[in-house]
C-alpha cells in the first residue's frame, strides 16, 4: 500500500495546480457567463484538492494537513502533471490546457471510482460527477472556437500545437502505476491512451484543428524529477503567505 | 451603495407623469412594458449600470488575493465570493437590460468612462486582512443599503435584488470571520487587522454618497421609490452597526471624535473627507487607471473569443436551415 | 418575468458606428427540487442554445437551487401588453367559484 500516498498526491496536485490556474481568471474571462463557469470549475477542483491531499495527508501522518501539503511543499515535492502548470497565456491556451486534461481526467476518475481502496473509490465517485461536466464543457468550447473565426482557429491550433508535447506524460507509467494497477487500486497509464486519444481526435475534428504529428512527450512533472520554471512562481505566490507568518492561523 | 451620486432626470408634470406616480405611490412595481417618464427609465440606467459595474470592478480587489489565499478552504470561499460578484453584476445588467440598453453598450460606457462604478474600489487591497476589511466593512454598506432596494418601484431591479441579497448574506460573514481571526491571531496578524480598518473606515463611509443636504438627485429618487433611504440614514445605521463589532474585534475605529450619544441614541462621528472622494470619483483615485486598465484588457483579450462563438453559433444555424 | 417581447435594443451601434454583434439574450427557467413547475429566474447571454443550457446551470444553479432547466430565446417570448390588463386579467375576478374557499363546507364534514 506504500504506493497509496504518492497516487493521492498525484492526483491532488493535479487539481489544486490546475485549480489555481483556473482562479487566475477570475474577474478577468472573455464575458460574464465565462468568468463564473471557470470559477465553478476552479471550485471543484479545489474540492477535489481537499479530498486528496487530505488523504496523502492522512497516510503521511504526522498531524499533517492538505493545507500542509499544499502551502509548505517545494518544487521538487510536487507531484502534478507538466501540463496543468503551463501558463494560462490566453483563453485559447486555458481551454485546450483543460480540455486535454479532462479527456483524461474523465476516464481516470471513472476508474478509480472501482478502485480496490475504498477511500479512493470514495472521493473519486464524488469527483467523477464534476469532471463530466468539466469535459462536456471544455470539449464544447475547444469545437466552438476551433471551428469559429479564422482567428479563433489560429489561437486554439497555435494552443494546441504548443501543449500536445504536455499531454504524453499522462500515459507514461512507473513503478509506483504498476504497484496501483496490480493492486487494483488505480489503472495504468497506459490502458487509459487510446480512449483519451479517439475521444480527442473525434472533438479535434469538429473543430477542424489537426492533430500534432509529434508523439514526443516532456515529462517529470508526476516524478517530480523535473518541474518547469513556472511552477516555482506559481508556488511563491500560492505559499506566499503560509511562508511569511508561519506561526499564523487563518 | 453603488449608487452614488445617480444624476436623476427631472420629471414633468403631466397627466401621465402624475398616473405613473400614483401606482408607485400605491406601491405597484413598474414591469418593462409599462409605460414609464423618460426620467425614469434614463435615471434607473444609471443606477443599474453603475451598481452592475461596481460588481464588476468589485471583483478586481478581491481578485487580486485569490492565488495568495492563505488555505485551501479560504481560497474556495473568497473565489466563491467574488465569483457571486459577477453573477450579481450578470443580474443587475440584465434588469438594465429590460430598459432597452445592451450590456455591451454599458460596457463601452464604463470603460470609456461615461459610467461610474462605485469609489471603493479605488482603494488597493494590500494584505490578507483587508479581505476581512472588505467582507466586513464594504459588503456590511453595501447589504445595508441592498436590503431596501428589494422593494424599490422597477420589478426587474426588484427581484434582482430579492436574489443578489439572498447570495451576499454569506459575504459579510466571511469577512468578519477572517477579521476574527486576525484580530485573535498573532501580534503581526492584529497589526494587519487594525491597519486594514484604519485604511477602510473612511472610504466606507463614503460608499453612501454625499451628505443629503449637498445631493440634488435624492428627492426625485426617493419619489420614485429608486432609493430608498436618504444617504445619511444609511450611513449613521451603518457606523451603529459597526462600532459594536470593531469593539468585539478588539480593534480601534479610527476616529478620535467617536463616541456614543445618549441623547441621539446613535454614535456621533467625523464625516470623511469629501474632498478626498471627489478626487477618487473624478478618476484621482489609488486605483482608478489599474482598474479600468484592467476591465479593458478582459475585455479587449476576449473579443475574439466572444466571436469566435458567435461565429460557431451561427455555422451550425446554417447547417440546421440547409439540412432541413 | 423580465420582458424582452421584441429585441430589447434594435440595431444598437458600437462608437465607431458597426452594428453590435452581441450574444442573444436568453431567458432561464428551473424547476427546484420539489418537484414544482419551473420558475423564470433570470436571464443571459449565450452564442447558441447549447451554450446557454451551460451557461444557466452554471449560473444559476450555483447553490443547487435546481433539478431541470428551460431556456429560451428572450426574443421568442410574447408577452401580454400592459394595457390589456383589464381585458386580459379581470374576467377572472368575476369567477370567484374557481376558488375552493368560495364554498362553505360545515366543519363536521372533515376534510375537503
Amino acid at each position: 500500500m506504500s504506493a497509496l500516498g504518492p497516487l493521492a498526491t498525484r492526483m491532488g496536485d493535479n487539481t489544486l495546480i490546475l485549480g489555481h490556474r483556473l482562479s487566475e481568471w477570475c474577474g478577468q474571462a472573455p464575458a460574464l457567463e465565462e468568468d463564473i463557469a471557470l470559477a465553478n470549475t476552479a471550485l471543484d477542483l479545489i474540492g477535489q484538492t481537499q479530498m486528496w491531499l487530505g488523504l496523502a495527508a492522512e497516510i503521511a501522518g504526522e498531524g499533517k494537513t492538505a493545507d500542509d501539503l499544499a502551502m509548505r511543499r517545494d518544487v521538487w515535492d510536487f507531484r502534478n502533471l507538466l501540463l496543468v502548470e503551463r501558463p494560462n497565456v490566453d483563453f485559447a491556451y486555458t481551454t485546450t490546457r483543460q480540455f486535454l486534461f479532462d479527456r483524461w481526467h474523465l476516464p481516470m476518475l471513472d476508474a478509480l471510482s472501482r478502485s480496490s481502496e475504498p477511500r479512493v473509490a470514495a472521493i473519486a465517485a464524488k469527483a467523477v460527477k464534476e469532471a463530466t461536466y468539466h469535459a462536456e464543457r471544455s470539449a464544447e468550447l475547444v469545437v466552438a472556437l476551433g471551428d469559429g473565426t479564422a482567428e479563433s482557429h489560429d489561437r486554439m491550433q497555435a494552443a494546441l500545437d504548443a501543449l500536445w508535447p504536455y499531454t504524453g506524460e499522462m500515459f507514461i507509467g512507473d513503478d509506483i502505476d504498476a504497484e496501483l494497477a496490480s493492486e487494483g487500486i488505480a489503472p495504468a497509464p497506459e490502458s487509459l491512451r487510446d480512449g483519451w486519444e479517439e475521444a480527442v481526435r473525434t472533438f479535434l475534428a469538429d473543430a477542424t484543428l489537426s492533430v500534432p504529428d509529434s508523439d514526443f512527450a516532456h515529462r517529470g512533472g508526476r516524478s517530480g524529477a523535473r518541474h518547469s520554471e513556472h511552477l516555482g512562481h506559481l508556488l511563491t505566490q500560492m505559499q506566499w503567505l503560509q511562508r511569511a507568518y508561519p506561526d499564523a492561523t487563518w | 451603495m453603488y449608487a452614488q451620486l445617480v444624476k436623476s432626470e427631472a420629471a414633468e408634470e403631466t397627466e401621465q407623469d402624475r398616473a405613473f406616480q400614483e401606482r408607485i405611490d400605491r406601491k405597484e412595481k413598474i414591469e418593462p412594458k409599462d409605460w414609464m417618464p423618460e426620467g425614469y427609465r434614463k435615471t434607473l440606467i444609471r443606477q443599474i449600470g453603475q451598481h452592475a459595474h461596481s460588481e464588476i470592478v468589485g471583483q478586481l480587489p478581491e481578485g487580486n488575493w485569490i492565488t495568495r489565499a492563505p488555505t485551501l478552504e479560504r481560497k474556495a470561499i473568497l473565489l466563491a465570493k467574488v465569483q457571486d460578484e459577477a453573477g450579481h453584476g450578470l443580474y443587475l445588467y440584465c434588469a438594465a437590460e429590460t430598459l432597452g440598453i445592451s450590456r455591451d453598450e454599458m460596457t463601452e460606457m464604463l470603460l470609456d468612462g461615461r459610467m461610474k462604478y462605485s469609489s471603493i474600489f479605488n482603494y488597493p487591497t494590500l494584505t490578507w486582512a483587508d479581505m476581512g476589511a472588505v467582507g466586513w466593512l464594504v459588503d456590511g454598506a453595501a447589504i445595508m443599503n441592498q436590503v431596501p432596494l428589494q422593494r424599490t418601484s422597477y420589478g426587474p431591479y426588484a427581484r434582482a435584488m430579492v436574489r443578489i441579497c439572498k447570495e451576499e448574506s454569506f459575504h459579510q460573514r466571511q469577512g468578519f470571520d477572517i477579521m476574527m481571526k486576525m484580530a485573535q491571531g498573532t501580534t503581526a496578524q492584529k497589526k494587519m487587522a487594525q491597519d486594514a480598518l484604519d485604511r477602510f473606515w473612511f472610504p466606507s463611509l463614503m460608499m453612501f454618497g454625499p451628505s443629503d443636504k449637498d445631493s440634488v438627485h435624492s428627492a426625485q429618487s426617493m419619489a420614485w421609490k429608486i432609493k430608498m433611504n436618504t444617504n445619511d440614514e444609511l450611513r449613521q445605521k451603518f457606523v451603529d452597526q459597526t462600532v459594536p463589532q470593531a469593539e468585539y474585534l478588539g480593534l480601534t475605529v479610527p476616529d478620535p471624535d467617536l463616541r456614543w450619544n445618549e441623547e441621539t441614541g446613535h454614535y456621533d462621528f467625523t464625516e470623511p473627507d469629501w474632498s478626498e472622494f471627489m478626487d477618487v470619483i473624478k478618476g484621482n483615485g489609488p486605483c482608478n487607471a489599474d482598474r479600468i486598465e484592467a476591465r479593458k484588457k478582459a475585455w479587449d483579450d476576449g473579443a475574439w473569443v466572444r466571436e469566435g462563438l458567435m461565429a460557431h453559433a451561427e455555422k451550425r444555424r446554417a447547417a440546421r436551415v440547409a439540412a432541413q | 418575468m423580465s420582458n424582452h417581447a421584441s429585441h430589447p435594443y434594435p440595431g444598437t451601434k458600437t462608437p465607431e458606428g458597426a452594428p453590435r454583434r452581441e450574444w442573444p439574450l436568453w431567458e432561464v427557467f428551473i424547476r427546484g427540487q420539489h418537484g414544482l413547475s419551473h420558475r423564470h429566474v433570470g436571464s443571459l447571454h449565450a452564442a447558441d442554445a447549447t451554450m446557454a443550457m451551460k451557461n444557466a446551470r452554471d449560473v444559476y444553479t450555483r447553490r443547487h437551487e435546481g433539478t431541470s432547466i428551460w431556456v429560451v430565446p428572450s426574443s421568442a417570448v410574447t408577452a401580454s401588453s400592459p394595457s390589456a390588463k383589464g381585458p386580459m386579467y379581470e374576467p377572472a375576478d368575476s369567477k370567484p367559484y374557481r376558488h375552493p374557499t368560495f364554498f362553505d363546507i360545515p366543519d363536521d364534514v372533515g376534510a375537503m
